[in-house]
């Protein structure tokens, strides 16, 4: 009954967030100054029948309420809007560029997440040795470069042995067998998803390490020990199991900072992803597409903390007491 | 009647917690080497940031030497795409981009410890409200948002720092709300409240002193945050293009081909710099923090070497 009471409340949270996230957006590019007909009615010698033609067409004359109700139906029916960049609806082109983005954040995720729990794991179980101190001081500084510079970096460094930026060769002919495209895209995805990685794992080493000490000085370690089983065993299985409970949480709080990481990862590689479409939607003031990449980023570490939530309730039931 | 240190509360309070917050800082600038190195490295870079008009070696609005012209003695960091002396851009850029981390940081903490002080002070209906809102904050992914507020509202220096400020005050908020709330039940506001005093008079004197460590030690780490920030809605065009910041200089250099013309030393010395400012805040946040965790010194147990550390700040008798 309480697991059900559990899921259900933090289903209802995320509804509740989705919601806010639409409603933000839908606000956000109203109560600042300018519009859409005052962007497109710059054109020499508007008259002011034009800007009305277009106020009535964008419904830009019917009172705020009744256009956010609009907005709301329209949303739920797929329909983001269509982009001023390209006269093509926004929602078919933001799903194209996901497919492309979720692959690329994975990979480097997920080995952000496999380094970050070994080099935390060493460094508490060799505490106070060098190898700790290499591993830390080196998980602070790569938390600390910018992410837009550890591209730039590994582009200097890279250049010309791997490919620099895109997602495939364009002169691959798509004649060739489907294992061979993966492999290009495997290679363009090397330099982006290792950015990640580094961009991201130095926070988890810290957190892994603190919540493994932590973990090391409980009784129940005590009690392991004192019956002879060796160090390995102890840390795989009694320490390391409790240790990785807070890991969970900061995953999933880590997601928008990923995101934003990605979007700037994006750029510098031209991945043609959410992110660069995001980036080309503020060089283009293309309003729509720039609401629309929010709104589906948003969503998406809206829906992953939600997950997040239901894993940790797995490992840890106790949390809904 | 009960004495004063009879109570097992005031008497760990009296013995453990240093009675004034200069005491407390000095205490943790003796003790751990990690925040003297950290605050060292801030004041340096504060330091140069005032003093950087007046050091620089050249001008970072005029041409002094060839486009991309490498490091040299005359120009030690080299030049960027526009013959602009890098070592000058470097100092000055520093100046705006650590205004834009204090001012951001300043509205941030004035909104996150407002909220956690009302939030935890007040407990109830304000609580519930208040840490709704954060919650909400707290999920959407803030440099997305930012990215789509700064693009909207128009790329200023001044909307660039209340865009970081109004968005990166949640994880402050809850944790100065929590460290309020336990404050809150100690014996002596209590008695505070049972002698007359008014909740402003309890806020300001008794709460506010006890949550200033941590709220220090909050803001430093907020501040790496809003640096990290900056560049990057700089590095998407989002930041005013007349002002020099270290966050500008790694986009021109990024956007002018700085890479293809093998321009490293366009890159490489700016992400240092950010780093080491980060990392100053990080080391010296990090430590004020832990200073004030007594938790995280029970877990000074390595299971190698097998001995316990000894407890500082608790009891006799813990663990």
């Amino acid at each position: 009954m309480r697991s059900a009471d559990y899921v259900l409340k933090r289903g209802f949270f995320a509804l509740v967030t989705v919601f806010v996230a639409i409603t933000i957006n839908f606000f956000l590019f109203r109560v600042l100054p300018g519009s859409a007909v005052s962007d497109l009615s710059r054109v020499p010698k508007a008259s002011p029948q034009l800007k009305h033609a277009l106020t009535v067409e964008f419904g830009l004359d019917k009172p705020k309420w009744q256009q956010y109700l609009i907005y709301l139906r329209e949303l739920f029916h797929g329909n983001m809007g269509i982009s001023f960049a390209n006269q093509q609806p926004v929602s078919h082109l933001l799903i194209a560029d996901l497919k492309n983005t979720i692959p690329m954040v994975t990979v480097g995720t997920v080995a952000a997440i496999v380094v970050g729990m070994v080099t935390g794991i060493l460094s508490a179980w060799r505490r106070g040795s060098a190898a700790d101190h290499v591993s830390t001081n080196g998980a602070i500084l790569f938390y600390a470069f910018p992410t837009q510079w550890l591209g730039l970096m590994l582009l200097i460094i890279f250049a010309g042995t791997l490919p620099a930026g895109g997602m495939e060769n364009p002169f691959l002919f798509s004649a060739e067998p489907f294992w061979q495209h993966l492999g290009d895209i495997a290679q363009h995805m090397v330099l982006p998803a290792a950015t990640l990685l580094l961009t991201a794992y130095g926070s988890y080493t810290l957190v892994v390490r603190s919540s493994m000490l932590e973990t090391l000085g409980e009784d129940y370690v005590l009690t392991a020990r004192a019956k002879g089983l060796p160090d390995r065993r102890v840390v795989r299985r009694h320490a390391f199991r409790n240790a990785m409970l807070p890991m969970v949480t900061l995953v999933a709080l880590d997601l928008g900072y990923i995101v934003g990481g990605a979007v700037l990862i994006e750029v510098i590689f031209s991945w043609p992803g959410i992110g660069l479409a995001m980036y080309d939607a503020i060089q283009q003031r293309d309003y729509p597409m720039l609401q629309g990449g929010f709104l589906i980023l948003t969503v998406a570490v809206i829906f992953l903390n939600f997950a997040a939530d239901l894993f940790y309730f797995r490992l840890d039931p106790r949390i809904s007491q | 009647m009960t004495l004063p240190l009879q109570d097992p509360q005031l008497a760990a309070e009296a013995e453990g917690q240093p009675s004034t917050r200069a005491g407390f800082f000095r205490t943790v600038l003796r003790e751990r080497k990690a925040a003297v190195v950290g605050l060292s490295i801030i004041g340096f870079f504060v330091v140069l940031s005032i003093i950087a008009p007046y050091i620089s070696p050249y001008s970072i609005t005029e041409q002094t030497c060839a486009v991309y012209a490498p490091p040299s003695s005359a120009h030690w960091l080299g030049c960027d795409d526009g013959g602009i002396d890098m070592l000058s851009q470097l100092m000055q850029g520093g100046r705006i981009s650590l205004v834009v981390g204090f001012a951001a940081t300043l509205v941030a903490m004035i909104i996150g410890g407002g909220v956690g002080l009302l939030s935890g002070y007040f407990g109830r209906a304000t609580d519930v409200v208040l840490m709704r809102i954060t919650d909400y904050l707290l999920v959407i992914p803030d440099l997305v948002l930012m990215i789509v507020i700064a693009d909207v509202w128009g790329a200023s220096l001044f909307h660039v720092i209340i865009v970081i400020g109004i968005l990166e005050w949640t994880s402050t908020a809850r944790i100065i709300r929590a460290q309020v709330m336990s404050v809150r039940e100690r014996v002596y506001v209590k008695r505070t409240r049972a002698l007359g005093a008014g909740n402003t008079r309890i806020i300001f004197k008794h709460i506010l002193p006890q949550v200033g460590p941590l709220l220090i030690a909050n803001t430093v780490l907020t501040i790496a945050i809003a640096i990290y920030l900056e560049t990057a809605l700089a590095f998407l065009g989002l930041a005013d293009p007349t002002v020099t910041s270290w966050g500008t200089i790694l986009e021109h250099a990024f956007e002018r081909t700085a890479i293809s013309s093998g321009a490293w030393w366009a890159i490489v010395p700016v992400g240092l710099v950010i780093a080491a400012v980060i990392v100053g805040c990080f080391l010296f946040g990090q430590a004020v923090e832990d200073a004030l965790n007594p938790r995280l010194k029970v877990a000074n147990l390595s299971v190698r070497r097998w001995r316990l550390r000894p407890l500082v700040g608790r009891g006799p008798d813990a663990l």
